[in-house]
């Protein structure tokens, strides 16, 4: 099987690569980068292959990498299933994603680990790399199996969703972990100070009377693990950085040579707090809606790298999860559709990344981090590729989501931005009709 | 003006003539309680239902004597002895009420942001009687109804609104109508019953009760709650009573015409001193009986009355 991706701008930041080339794909690999239209023989006649891909105008790049997705399965495939996951993925672009663990029952065993693998095998469209429990059953209290879990496939772990409390186990954690040289991920947030909230505290949170959620919530557990990150030398990533306090640690302890890593999600830097005045469900997630200052500060912290990766926390929920009253509705978004557009619209437009630092953060970046063997265009690697065009207008529409849920704030946006086709393994798993 | 809103969700979205021409409307409404025989026929064939999730006396009875005197039929549903005990959503709730065709639904709920759900779904008018700690619109516009019955002119007046700031719809409420109608609002209470970013609403912020009061013209207290204590948010009654209560020595500080409100239910010895809430500058049932005369104008407002321009 050969397809050849033609004239297309390839944009492949693992190589330093940005120039107009031919890409030709072979048995699921990539097989060569040439100069544009040398597969063509004389006179133009077209090139012996399985399939051609007209590239010109588009722009090449790896398929984009998540390290933050929720697929629901096993347990709640009302939500989302691997299948309707990973189509979702497809659609946005991405060739890998990482499943976090707060299935049902929990990614805190091989046997689970085992079956998401095999499940993503049957039905999955695009790469799923597992990511088991930190303890079991999510509980907070002993170490679930981590040896075990790498084994199977498990390329990092969290108890996502839920903070590590316990500085102790934290600790342990990051130890144990390091015998495996995988990320423990937190989700950093202070039970104690979050308590009952269910948005940001700041101006708006005063304005509408909810509870708010202080910046420091996140803020204290990340000061607390970047210690324990230091204490153990293990690798420490953030999830879903959304303080301008949490970046500034993260950089801080980067600078002075820690192991700690971070990734933002595109809602913690296209949406703030105001968003909430709404009171649409779909604008309360966690961590919360920051405002204007900290989705400054995530800005900045993509823009100079201290924040690796972009990742979207994709987190499915049905509609009456979402169809309630604020305080009683279910926390997170679907976003695999929607983050390259908002990477480009906010970032790129915004003058904050160029679209070679933007692919980088959605591709190489969160490989490099995770050590996964993906986010490249080298030859012999596999050939996970999206065409995209970077400046494309389109409205996104949730109800024609791939994913189950329909819960997304970015329902009738206009994103400047667009993903024409995904390959996954060599194979064409998602064009973009018409 | 007229009234163009299809709800009454909040005072923030209220413009001053609006709520000008709600005043305005309550007094004409206000004379009917003082008639031997209270009931005019404005909103015969008028279906008003209260749905409250939360206990009520006062805004409850209100509301249903309101919309009594204007011969609406009132209907009164308290959630714990509805379907809702049985699961019903709110989403669900509203969608049946909507099927019995009623001109008005009032809500009370622990949500902020609950009304709005409603009046999206909702064919009928909601009025906000309360939704969490965001908005108590009817008692902000009758609080304003009672100043203005004692100062005409509400602009550049001072108010001091003291006690549970976090926690209360009412002064939520309060802060964006006084502010609307050109007064200066300042909060008092212990600073873990501030909200952290209290200023944000442009109010001024004071943690000593003594200086708070010493030069408006409207104390408002409100009702310090004793769940709050449990979340260590005060350590006792006894010494919040102690460090922010209204008792008699500190009404020496106030101007000697001041106004003492209380939105009620009050606590007599904690947040104020009996001597205080039965005082001669108190307007604590002033506020309850014009309550009546504001719910009557909002009811004949929503359902298509023109108003009264004074």
């Amino acid at each position: 099987m050969r397809i050849l991706i033609e004239g297309g701008r390839v944009i492949d930041p693992a190589n330093q690569r940005d120039a107009v080339l031919d890409l030709l794909i072979e048995d699921g690999r990539i097989a060569a980068l040439r100069e544009p239209g040398s597969a063509r023989g004389g006179g133009g006649a077209p090139p012996q292959t399985d399939r051609l891909l007209d590239a010109r105008g588009k722009v090449v790049c790896p398929g984009f990498v998540d390290l933050h997705v929720h697929l629901r399965e096993p347990g709640r495939e009302d939500m989302e299933t691997i299948a309707t996951g990973t189509r979702a993925a497809a659609c946005g672009g991405f060739t890998s994603v990482c499943a976090m663990p707060n299935t049902s029952p929990v990614n805190d065993n091989q046997t689970v680990t085992d079956f998401i693998i095999d499940r993503a095998r049957r039905d999955g469209l695009v790469n799923v790399f597992p990511i088991g429990a930190i303890s079991k059953g999510q509980h907070g209290e002993e170490l679930a199996e981590i040896g075990e879990l790498v084994g199977a496939g498990c390329v990092a772990i969290s108890d996502d969703g839920k903070p590590v409390m316990n500085a102790e186990l934290m600790r342990r954690a990051l130890e144990y972990a390091s015998l495996f040289r995988i990320p423990v991920i937190q989700h950093a947030e202070d039970a104690h100070l979050t308590g009952k909230g269910v948005m940001h505290e700041g101006r708006v949170s005063t304005e509408l009377g909810f509870k708010g959620i202080p910046a420091a919530s996140e803020a204290v557990i990340v000061a607390r693990d970047i210690l324990l990150a230091e204490l153990t030398g293990s690798h420490y990533h953030v999830a879903h950085v959304s303080t301008a306090e949490a970046v500034r640690m993260v950089r801080e302890a980067k600078a002075r040579g820690l192991h700690v890593t971070a990734e933002a999600a595109p809602h913690h830097f296209a949406l703030t707090d105001e968003a909430v005045m709404s009171f649409d469900t779909n604008t309360k997630m966690s961590p919360p809606l920051r405002s204007s200052r900290h989705v400054e500060a995530v800005k900045a912290g993509l823009a100079d790298g201290t924040i690796d990766a972009i990742a979207t926390d994709h987190a499915p929920h049905t509609i009456q999860d979402k169809e309630v009253e604020f305080d009683y509705a279910a926390n997170g978004i679907i976003g695999l559709e929607t983050a390259f557009g908002l990477t480009m619209t906010v970032l790129v437009e915004g003058g904050v990344l160029n679209v070679s630092q933007a692919i980088a953060r959605l591709t190489c970046d969160p490989c490099r981090i995770f050590r996964l063997p993906k986010g490249t265009l080298s030859v012999g690697a596999d050939a996970d590729v999206a065409i995209v065009d970077p400046t494309r207008e389109w409205v996104y529409d949730v109800k024609r989501s791939a994913s189950k849920s329909r819960n997304s704030p970015f329902h009738g946006w206009k994103l400047k931005g667009q993903v024409l086709s995904t390959i996954v393994g060599g194979k064409v798993v998602w064009e973009l009709e018409g | 003006m007229g009234w163009t809103r299809k709800d009454l969700l909040g005072v923030r979205e209220l413009e001053a003539e609006e709520i000008g021409l709600v005043l305005d409307t309550a007094t004409s409404m206000k004379e009917i309680a003082s008639r031997d025989i209270k009931k005019v026929p404005t909103l015969r064939g008028k279906t008003v239902i209260n749905l409250f999730y939360e206990p009520s006396t006062r805004t409850r009875t209100s509301f249903e004597i309101a919309g009594k005197w204007l011969s609406a039929d009132v209907i009164n549903i308290s959630t714990s002895a509805s379907s809702v005990v049985k699961g019903e959503s709110l989403k669900d709730t509203g969608l049946t009420l909507q099927s019995m065709h009623p001109d008005v639904v009032v809500i009370r709920h622990p949500v902020p942001g609950a009304p709005h759900l409603l009046a999206r779904l909702l064919k009928a008018s909601i009025i906000n009687a309360g939704d969490g700690a965001h908005e108590h619109p009817t008692q902000a516009l009758l609080d304003l109804f009672t100043i203005r019955e004692r100062r005409p002119t509400l602009t550049g007046l001072k108010a001091a609104i003291v006690g549970d700031i976090l926690h209360s719809r009412v002064a939520r409420s309060n802060i964006f109508a006084m502010q609307k109608m050109g007064m200066h609002v300042r909060v008092c209470g212990p600073p873990t019953l501030l909200p952290r970013y209290v200023e944000s609403l442009g109010v001024e912020k004071s943690f000593q009760i003594e200086q708070a009061i010493a030069d408006v013209d409207v104390i408002m207290m409100l009702r310090i709650q004793r769940e709050r204590m449990g979340a260590g948010l005060f350590p006792t009654l006894r010494e919040y009573s102690k460090l922010f209560g209204l008792n008699l020595d500190r009404m020496k500080l106030a101007r000697p015409d001041v106004l003492i409100m209380h939105p009620g239910p009050i606590n007599r010895g904690v947040e104020i001193a009996p001597e205080v809430a039965d005082g001669p500058f108190s307007l604590i049932l002033d506020q309850v009986e014009n309550g009546l005369a504001i719910r009557m104008a909002l009811l004949y407002l929503l359902t298509g009355g023109q108003g009264t321009n004074n």
